[in-house]
């Protein structure tokens, strides 16, 4: 196996449903993601992108192939080898799914508390500096409800980022933006992982992303039916 | 607060900031919990002053075993006791003496308002069966249709009372007499009348012309210094030939009184249930309050799950936002609590008010509840799939 890789994942079988409404989903996908890359996967809606990023993101468990993330088999993964695993992964939304009780500050530090004995100042300075890498500075008290569009998808990427994943998974982050926050998201995405040494998953229907990509899998109806790389 | 609570939890305190977010919310839940904790307060004081004005007309004699008919629950009810009772208990070496013990209504017709007091007739030449502060005006009772006055009787006006005194005493037509009050004594009006009233049994016995001074309502015992009370009770038992009597220490039967009134009497009763359907609403409040809350922010949690938070956190949130509600609600609560309880008590002269001992209860009881409905309301976070996010 290669060392590099971040995600190696073979003969992936996902099913949903049990007895007569049981349907495949993922049909025997291969997929191995370099340290560092920045991927997008795309493909028409039900083709499986969905199911793929939450197999990945150790949301769902594995039925049937394996999944290696980060050195360790999901397949079989216990409950809490699998939340323990998604403390290193950043997860990035279609929609922000900011708390709006939390100011901007306090959002971000959800991502930095969730890794355990790290103190509170310690915590609060790593949320200030992550909203000033995403041009936030003067927002940082600001509570959800008084930001724009662009700016909450910024806070969570400040929040996703902040831990300092190993990968970062994204679902469509910028189908809610128009079209210069939409770039900025993404620039932004791809700037800060290249900069922290971030593998970044990316499903988009957004065709404005892919000049960015290093590598742009296509999948369809739970098969990955071209890969294309531009690195 | 905010800040309190963060170095409390050691994390950001978001059950706080999550509450406090929707003041309007927020506000109808605290007076929510304070209504809840207003509702326990005044059942739980109504029921405590009963168990006090229960037991107050026990202190104003001095006794170590009381014989009483059978169906007498308390000082004020059941049957006559023959006096040839207290004569053949007399006969035992550790009772020293004895006393019989008249009771009955006496009705002071005010033309507006009826006094109605609980009568006691007492032998005014046995100062050692009665209360501390009552014996030193006995003698005065030796004067036929003399009495001693409840002062803190309701309907009788402060300064009405405040000046009787041996050269003004108060008369009034009571029973078809003229009774005369020379003294007072604090006594306290009780459930059942309005207050009390002492008569030596001479004049009981003229207010009550079918009574006959043989037969007293209670017998009181008084024992040699040092005698073992349950052993002579026990002896009592067999020395009286009647079984239907209720011998018992002078003690117990107070504390028989107080059990009878409490879980036997329908006002009893009914106030439990009121503390029970007080501690039900907090119960449903605040479990309404956190499971809407939690309903309400499913999505951030299965956000916060996916990003790896385990279940003690969120139970940690919710059981943050019960603590807050049940400490913030209990504070109005214990206000309005105390001010309602004070009013009545002035109102209906019943011992009613708020104890430290009663508010501590209820606070305890108010955060236990809250953490209770707190970890019901969390099975609703087994809906917060961060599957469904994607």
């Amino acid at each position: 196996m290669e060392r590099q890789s971040i995600i190696a994942a073979k003969g992936l079988n996902h099913w949903f449903g049990t007895g007569e409404a049981r349907k495949q989903a993922l049909f025997d996908v291969d997929l191995t993601l370099k340290r560092g890359s920045f991927t997008v996967l795309m493909g028409p809606s039900g083709s499986g992108k969905t199911t793929v990023l939450t197999l990945i993101g150790c949301l769902r468990a594995v039925q049937d192939g394996s999944v290696r993330l980060l050195d360790q088999e999901l397949n079989g993964a216990s409950q809490a080898q699998l939340v323990a695993l998604r403390r290193r992964l950043g997860f990035i939304f279609q929609a922000h799914n900011l708390h709006e009780s939390l100011t901007a500050t306090q959002n971000v530090v959800m991502g930095v508390q969730v890794h355990r004995g790290v103190s509170d100042a310690t915590a609060h300075l790593a949320a200030i500096h992550a909203l000033g890498l995403v041009g936030l500075s003067d927002r940082v008290g600001y509570l959800p409800a008084n930001l724009s569009g662009g700016q909450k998808q910024r806070v969570a990427v400040a929040r996703a980022l902040v831990g300092n994943p190993a990968l970062v998974l994204a679902d469509e982050p910028t189908a809610a933006l128009d079209k210069d926050s939409a770039a900025e998201v993404v620039d932004l995405l791809k700037r800060m992982g290249a900069a922290r040494g971030t593998t970044t998953l990316l499903v988009t229907h957004d065709n404005r992303i892919l000049d960015r990509a290093d590598r742009i899998l296509t999948l369809e109806d739970g098969r990955i039916v071209k890969v294309e790389d531009r690195g | 607060m905010s800040r309190l609570l963060q170095a409390l939890f050691g994390r950001l305190p978001i059950g706080w900031l999550q509450l406090t977010h929707n003041r309007m919310r927020f506000a109808a839940a605290l007076a929510g919990v304070a209504f809840a904790n207003v509702l326990v307060f005044v059942q739980l004081g109504i029921m405590t002053s009963m168990g006090v004005a229960t037991l107050r007309p026990y202190e104003f004699f001095q006794a170590d075993i009381m014989i009483s008919a059978g169906d007498a629950n308390s000082l004020t009810d059941g049957d006559n006791v023959a006096r040839q009772w207290l004569l053949q208990a007399m006969a035992d070496p550790d009772v020293t003496d004895g006393m019989g013990l008249f009771v009955a209504n006496v009705p002071w017709n005010r033309g507006d308002k009826d006094i109605t007091f609980s009568t006691f007739g007492v032998d005014p030449a046995k100062p050692g069966f009665i209360g501390a502060d009552i014996a030193g005006e006995l003698p005065l009772l030796r004067v036929q249709d003399a009495a001693i006055l409840d002062r803190l009787a309701r309907g009788l006006a402060k300064d009405e009372a405040a000046a009787i005194r041996p050269q003004t005493p108060l008369a009034f037509e009571a029973q078809g007499r003229t009774v005369v009050a020379y003294a007072t004594f604090a006594g306290g009006g009780g459930f059942g009348g309005d207050g009390y009233m002492m008569v030596s049994d001479q004049t009981f016995l003229s207010l009550f012309p079918a009574r006959r001074s043989a037969a007293p309502d209670h017998i009181l015992l008084d024992l040699r210094r040092g005698a073992d009370v349950q052993a002579v009770v026990a002896r009592l038992r067999t020395l009286i030939s009647d079984p239907s009597l209720r011998i018992r220490s002078y003690a117990d039967a107070a504390q028989e009184d107080l059990k009878y009134q409490q879980t036997k009497r329908p006002t009893g009763i009914i106030f439990g249930f009121g503390v029970l359907i007080g501690v039900l609403v907090g119960l449903v409040i605040v479990y309404q309050v956190l499971s809407t809350d939690v309903a309400d922010h499913l999505r951030e949690y299965a956000t916060f799950k996916a990003m790896g938070y385990g279940s003690g956190f969120f139970l940690g949130v919710v059981l943050e936002e019960a603590l807050v509600l049940g400490v913030m609600g209990f504070v109005p609560g214990l206000i309005v609590g105390t001010t309602i309880l004070t009013v009545m008590g002035k109102v209906t002269t019943l011992p009613l008010g708020m104890s430290v001992s009663m508010a501590v209860i209820v606070f305890i009881g108010t955060v236990v509840f809250s953490a209770l409905s707190g970890m019901i309301a969390t099975r609703r976070l087994a809906a917060a799939d961060p599957a469904d996010l994607f």
